[in-house]
């Protein structure tokens, strides 16, 4: 495949000495020294790269790395100080006013974090706006608004107002208003990040399947390593405007380029870092040593459990008993649990890393007892209970990330 | 000593200088504005008063349902009980012709300084002195070249009122959410397209809060107005005033009270709620 978007040496400066700035830092003098000798702030800097048609390219890297920036140079909402941009065999930055509004007219479209659609239009027309801006008449951008609203489901909404709808459906406007174009490459600025993490995941999965039907171009910036990974044909990394790293996702993980990557992949790793007091849940219900068997029995058929963790006074975890074992006990007249036949269960560790848990929990009929110190019993594993863990701290390990800075 | 700056010379030389130089193209537009605007008040008091009254409680119903219209109908009987009718449609012709102006003058002057910084440092200490400078200092001269009458009233009510057009369309399309700007720029908007299809209809709570503003300014304005020939209720206010009969000046005074309130409300309800769905959301 060809090369589609093609940066060379794209520098941004912010600042008013920006000459002189620019000098610097092809000087190869750093940012700070140059914030600190002009004044000038560097967005981004000498930053050369290539897309691929169809591909879907995702930069990251965390706020203030200009990844943001670099994307608004690609259809010059910002513009680059200096550098070469070729989109499709056209130098960008050579364009005029005028060819530059066609051009992200036709070429390109772009799809906000906080989803920018207009409130006082309604869904279709919102949808329509980048075809009226481009003077289609009024019945065929309508046509074409309602045909690409279906396209992401939401053909029902059309004459609603952005306001009416949740967050994932305004996105979804969103991307079918960049859609409505037909545009070659997709600008996507941290386009899912303002979502909740179980609409975020509907929303990515959603972009995939759409990318496979329509192969555009996308551009697609995150903050977020697990979204850069599960999306990404290519990654590129940034820090402090420029490239780190660019490569597949199984190159940025395996291969990190330096300590900087290294930190940041080895931050999302949840599993290596979560450990079993993390995710357990609290033992409820318990039965104990000098339980009657039919008050055991009656416990845990309240809870509707086949079996139960048995302590004693202590909080030791002595074993587990079954609701048969139970039974047997009562017709055997029995006084209490500690009679009854226990079925020995190995305890894990408050520390153990889950990494290490994944595979006993996986393997395991009962829920994983989880231990301190002194063998008293603290909390159980569930299997559900990893999978909750491993979705919900997805944020948090951004801001572990963000923390090795 | 220090020697004493002659700007009273000055102005004096640039005034008489002006007045030479446009005086009788100056006296022509007055005559001739002030035939329109009197044709206009005629035909105004020329409608039945009952029709009137019937039309604005109508308008009132659309902007604030009952209340607003039982309290419009009552308050317009009593004008017209009061025998002012006549004065007070001359006072409304006089606020509605003003406000007309100063909207027609401002916005594009509002939007203009929005778009363009240095614009807006010239304008603003402009619309300072317009707001703080006593009328009568500006009213004296231009008496000079229009003439006691309606016009010098129309100049002065529109120097005064249209300040508040000006700002509240500047700020309202300053505060249009620079991510929508951008998301328009994105999708390769043009500056005129910006600006009718995105600033403007986001920027209009705030553009009509400023014809509401202006609207109400003209209206206070009107015994000045009176002062120079501009008649309506002001001129019973100032006759009242002269012969200190209280109880007229009184009854003229709440007179202009409830056209206020009247134009007001309607002004300010007609612009917002309902109308944002019908007016913005059908101009795709």
């Amino acid at each position: 495949m060809a090369n589609f978007i093609e940066l060379k040496n794209v520098t941004k400066i912010f600042g008013t000495r920006k000459a002189q700035a620019l000098q610097l830092l092809q000087r190869g003098i750093g940012k700070e020294e140059i914030l600190k000798q002009t004044g000038a702030t560097v967005g981004v800097n000498q930053v050369s790269l290539t897309v691929k048609q169809g591909e879907l390219f995702v930069l990251m890297g965390l706020s203030g790395s200009g990844k943001s920036t670099l994307l608004r140079c690609l259809n010059r909402l910002v513009e680059p100080t200096s550098g070469l941009i070729r989109i499709d065999d056209t130098d960008i930055l050579s364009l005029s006013k005028k060819d530059l509004l066609r051009f992200r007219q036709t070429k390109m479209a772009m799809v906000f974090q906080h989803f920018a659609l207009l409130p006082h239009r309604t869904v279709v027309e919102n949808v329509a706006f980048g075809l009226e801006l481009q003077n289609v008449s009024k019945a065929d951008r309508l046509r074409i608004a309602r045909e690409k609203l279906s396209l992401v489901g939401l053909e029902e909404w059309a004459d609603y107002y952005p306001e009416d709808l949740s967050g994932g459906m305004q996105q979804r406007v969103g991307l079918a208003r960049a859609l409505a174009n037909d545009p070659d490459i997709l600008l996507m600025d941290e386009a899912f990040s303002a979502l909740d993490p179980l609409i975020r995941e509907d929303m990515q999965t959603e972009l995939l399947q759409l990318q496979h039907r329509l192969h555009k171009t996308v551009v697609f910036i995150t903050h977020d390593l697990n979204e850069a990974l599960r999306l990404g044909d290519r990654i590129a990394l940034m820090k402090d405007g420029q490239i780190i790293q660019c490569g597949t996702p199984d190159d940025i993980v395996s291969n990190p380029a330096n300590e900087y990557v290294a930190r940041f992949v080895r931050g999302v790793d949840l599993t290596k870092v979560l450990v079993a007091a993390d995710v357990m849940k609290r033992p409820s219900p318990l039965l104990r040593l000098k339980d009657g068997p039919r008050v055991a029995l009656r416990t845990l058929r309240d809870a509707g459990l086949s079996s139960g963790f048995v302590i004693d006074d202590a909080r030791t975890l002595q074993g587990i008993v079954s609701v048969d074992a139970l039974v047997t006990a009562v017709a055997e007249k029995k006084l209490s649990v500690s009679e009854c036949s226990l079925e020995d269960v190995t305890p894990v560790r408050k520390d153990t890393s889950l990494d290490a848990l994944l595979h006993r929990i996986v393997h395991s009929k009962y829920p994983l007892p989880v231990v301190d110190d002194k063998a008293r019993l603290e909390g159980l594993i569930l299997k559900s209970s990893i999978l909750e863990a491993l979705t919900s701290q997805g944020g948090e390990a951004d801001a572990a990330a963000t923390s090795t800075r | 000593m220090l020697p004493q700056l002659p700007l009273d010379n000055w102005v004096n030389a640039l005034v008489s200088w002006v007045y030479s130089a446009l005086g009788p193209f100056c006296n022509l537009v007055s005559e001739f504005i002030k035939t329109i605007v009197t044709a206009i008040t005629n035909e105004m008091t020329a409608i039945p008063w009952l029709v009137v009254l019937v039309v604005f409680s109508a308008l009132a119903f659309l902007a604030g349902r009952w209340k607003l219209m039982i309290g419009t109908a009552i308050g317009l009987f009593l004008v017209y009980d009061l025998a002012l009718w006549n004065d007070m449609m001359a006072t409304l012709v006089l606020v509605i012709l003003s406000a007309f102006v100063s909207v027609v003058i401002g916005l594009p002057i509002g939007i203009w300084s929005a778009r363009s910084n240095r614009v807006y440092k010239l304008v603003a200490p402009l619309l300072d002195l317009m707001q703080t400078m006593p009328a009568f200092v500006y009213l004296v001269p231009v008496l000079i070249f229009f003439n006691i009458g309606l016009v010098p009233a129309i100049f002065a009510t529109v120097v005064f009122a249209m300040p508040p057009v000006i700002r509240l369309t500047r700020l309202g399309i300053l505060h249009v959410p620079t991510q929508l700007v951008e998301a328009s720029r994105a999708f390769g908007a043009s500056d005129r397209q910006l600006l009718w299809k995105v600033q403007i209809p986001l920027a209009m709570p705030s553009i009509k809060a400023g014809i509401n503003q202006t609207i109400m300014l003209s209206l206070s304005m009107v015994v000045i107005a009176s002062m120079i020939g501009a008649g309506g209720l002001g001129a019973d206010v100032m006759s009242a005033l002269q012969t200190i009969n209280v109880g007229k000046g009184f009854e003229a005074g709440i007179s202009i009270v409830i056209l206020a309130v009247i134009l007001d409300r309607i002004s300010q309800k007609l612009g917002t709620g309902r109308m944002r769905r019908q007016t913005m959301g059908g101009n795709a």
